[in-house]
């Protein structure tokens, strides 16, 4: 049942979802067939003074190459620490990878030693963080920053990477690179740090983009224009990305497929279609719910009641039971297996299975 | 930045000029004279030498004799000393003074800044925990004490290095180690303190993303950020320093300015107190306009003039 929930996309699924988003059509006859990054089983705790926080508990998906899978999920749930786990950031020894692999083209990347793993970061893989008012160091000019990286990984000249760099930011859109290089980061705005950073990411060609909330930072039209650069650059090189985010607003944009975590686990994983048309997961429905929306009259946003688990002492059964308007005794008890209910799509939930249909007729 | 420097400049001399003015009169204000001890009997040399000192005229005319003095750098001869003029005993004393204190800035800066850097890399180990442990003993025992232990110790008990004088760099071992240990501890702890907020920012996390080799995100990206405090109480420290020096100084046996500097106070040797008072705080005021100077370097979001915005 597992090995369901990573099938690769079927054609005919692809296809159909071209009738309703004519936008999306060239990128959606591409079918995404190698699997680039797997994660497997992953397990990762945190030590504090009140007790061992066990953040993530059994986190699973596999990443295609030139797609983008959205993780979403409300604070706390593991988003951030997935994409810390997967990028080597975890801080040890308070951090640790407890059980399961993260294995990026086939190399395990939680076996490699610290040395090794920074021939992986920046290189094959990058990350795009949350503020860039913050992400930038505030004493060092952009084109050092920009550049250091290259320099670092790539046996290449000054000039070269000079030029390559002011070639990048062209890319991102910032006028009169060659100027901006000896600036300083206090001498841009948010919207252009932000490319800048993404420039950064960018520039030893990575394979895989982790962007941690690039967005929640920016003013709304700013991140539209964030966005529209993360497809643009796709489009262009190829890069699967993985976008961390709980804007769903983010995510009808421009994902390829969703992943919904909560808890420390991913409850629903899917396309995009299918998890926002045909959601399975209460949990799922709920966060769908709670989104306004200008179409519908009603003038109060509809949360979801209650607040997620201790993951201090994190429930044996489903994580959701407390706050789920159809919880059953078994959920309490025992966390349901995955259900996949297409190639692409699977969730964790009883309500899935056979027995639970009879209780509550048609689902 | 020309603009910047030229305020500056003009600030530092009216600076010097209100602790000139100070130092004058707060000196005159003091009982007793030059003369005191030398118990002339005969009242006519003593007029005589009040009046080669020009210290029978009124008081505002010795204090424009004075402030010219300032202006062509020239105090006078000393008065207890009558071969030696004041910029002669400056010349001869300050270098020592200035040699002590700059190898004790230099020792406690890059001791200082090292403990600190590991101290915070190795938050709660060992290597921190005896760094603080150190940097507490550093500050809370003063330099005076710590001099005589040294002295006790190294140079008597165990009759390592020369207990005192100032003659070869093993001379110097003793009085820099006395006068660095606590400047040593308040770097040490600064910098520990400022590196740690600077390592949980978020563009140390971005630059561990980069893939970059550890010695670099130290040196290149933590360490200028974590220096700005350290920069920011170095123009006080320097201040410290060199009044320590007397101290020291004194304690060693070192022929520097500190000896002539207390010696002239307690003789009411008018012209070296003014001479040294106004040379020292010139000097002083001058290294924290160099720290400010470096403070530009080191965070080019301080703006030394008005218009940075548009480079």
């Amino acid at each position: 049942m597992e090995s369901r929930k990573f099938a690769p996309i079927d054609e005919n699924q692809g296809g159909t979802a071209v009738a309703q988003e004519p936008a999306r059509l060239r990128k959606r006859n591409k079918t995404f067939t190698d699997v680039m990054l797997s994660v497997r089983d992953l397990h990762v705790s945190f030590k504090t003074f009140g007790g061992e926080v066990q953040a993530l508990r059994g986190v699973s998906f596999d990443l295609y190459k030139g797609e983008t899978l959205a993780i979403v999920g409300e604070s706390g749930c593991g988003k951030s620490v997935t994409a810390n786990t997967i990028m080597g950031l975890i801080p040890k020894p308070a951090g640790r990878i407890k059980n399961g692999n993260v294995l990026f083209k086939g190399k395990d990347l939680t076996k490699l030693d610290k040395s090794e793993m920074r021939k992986v970061q920046g290189v094959d893989i990058s990350m795009i963080f949350q503020d860039p008012m913050t992400a930038l160091n505030p004493t060092l000019k952009i084109g050092e920053q920009l550049t250091e990286g290259l320099r670092t990984h790539q046996k290449v000249s000054k000039t070269e990477a000079r030029q390559k760099a002011i070639k990048l930011l062209e890319v991102v859109g910032i006028p009169n690179p060659e100027e901006r290089m000896k600036q300083y980061p206090h001498q841009f705005s948010g919207g252009m740090r932000q490319r800048i950073v993404i420039a950064i990411a960018l520039i030893c060609e990575p394979e895989l983009l982790i962007a941690d909330e690039p967005t929640t930072a920016l003013d709304v039209t700013i991140q539209a224009q964030i966005l529209e650069l993360f497809e643009e650059i796709q489009e262009r090189t190829g890069v699967s990305i993985i976008l961390i985010t709980h804007d769903l607003g983010v995510v009808a944009k421009i994902a390829d497929r969703i992943a919904v975590m909560y808890a420390g686990k991913v409850i629903e994983i899917g396309e995009k279609r299918e998890v926002f048309y045909s959601p399975q997961h209460p949990y799922t429905k709920g966060l769908l719910a709670s989104v306004p929306r200008l179409d519908l009259k009603e003038e109060e946003l509809q949360p979801i009641e209650g607040t997620p688990p201790d993951l201090f002492a994190p429930p044996i059964g489903c994580p959701f039971t407390a706050r789920c308007p159809f919880a059953m005794e078994v959920c309490d008890r025992i966390y349901p297996a995955t259900t996949g209910l297409s190639a692409t799509h699977a969730v964790d939930c009883w309500l899935q299975d056979e027995r639970a249909k009879k209780v509550f007729g048609h689902n | 930045m020309a603009i910047y420097i030229v305020k500056r400049f003009f600030m530092m001399i009216a600076t010097i000029l209100i602790i000139a003015t100070l130092t004058f009169f707060l000196m005159h204000s003091i009982p007793g004279s030059p003369f005191d001890e030398e118990r002339t009997s005969n009242p006519t040399i003593q007029a005589n030498l009040e009046k080669f000192y020009k210290l029978d005229q009124p008081t505002h005319v010795q204090y424009i004799h004075y402030l010219k003095s300032i202006a062509t750098f020239d105090f006078g001869p000393s008065i207890k000393k009558p071969n030696d003029s004041v910029n002669k005993l400056l010349a001869r004393g300050f270098p020592i003074s200035l040699e002590l204190g700059m190898v004790t800035i230099l020792v406690a800066v890059i001791s200082g800044i090292t403990l600190g850097t590991f101290a915070a890399l190795r938050h709660n180990g060992i290597i921190d925990y005896a760094a603080m442990a150190f940097a507490v003993v550093g500050i809370s025992v003063p330099n005076f004490v710590l001099a005589t232990v040294l002295i006790q110790q190294l140079a008597v008990n165990w009759n390592l290095l020369p207990p005192a004088t100032w003659s070869s760099p093993l001379h110097m071992i003793l009085p820099t180690l006395a006068l660095a240990t606590g400047p040593t501890a308040i770097i040490a702890r600064l910098t520990r303190s400022s590196m740690l907020e600077v390592l949980t920012q978020d563009y140390m996390k971005m630059a561990r993303a980069k893939g970059l080799s550890p010695m670099r995100i130290v040196l290149r990206h933590a360490l200028r950020n974590a220096l700005m405090p350290v920069v920011t109480i170095m123009g006080t420290m320097l201040a410290g320093i060199l009044t320590g020096t007397f101290v020291i100084e004194k304690i060693f046996a070192i022929p520097g300015m500190g000896k002539y500097f207390v010696e002239s106070i307690n003789n009411r040797d008018y012209p070296v107190i003014m001479g040294s008072t106004v040379f020292y705080s010139a000097f002083l005021v001058f290294m924290l306009f160099l720290v400010d100077i470096v403070y530009g370097f080191l965070d080019p979001r301080i703006k030394l003039h008005r218009k940075e915005g548009d480079a």
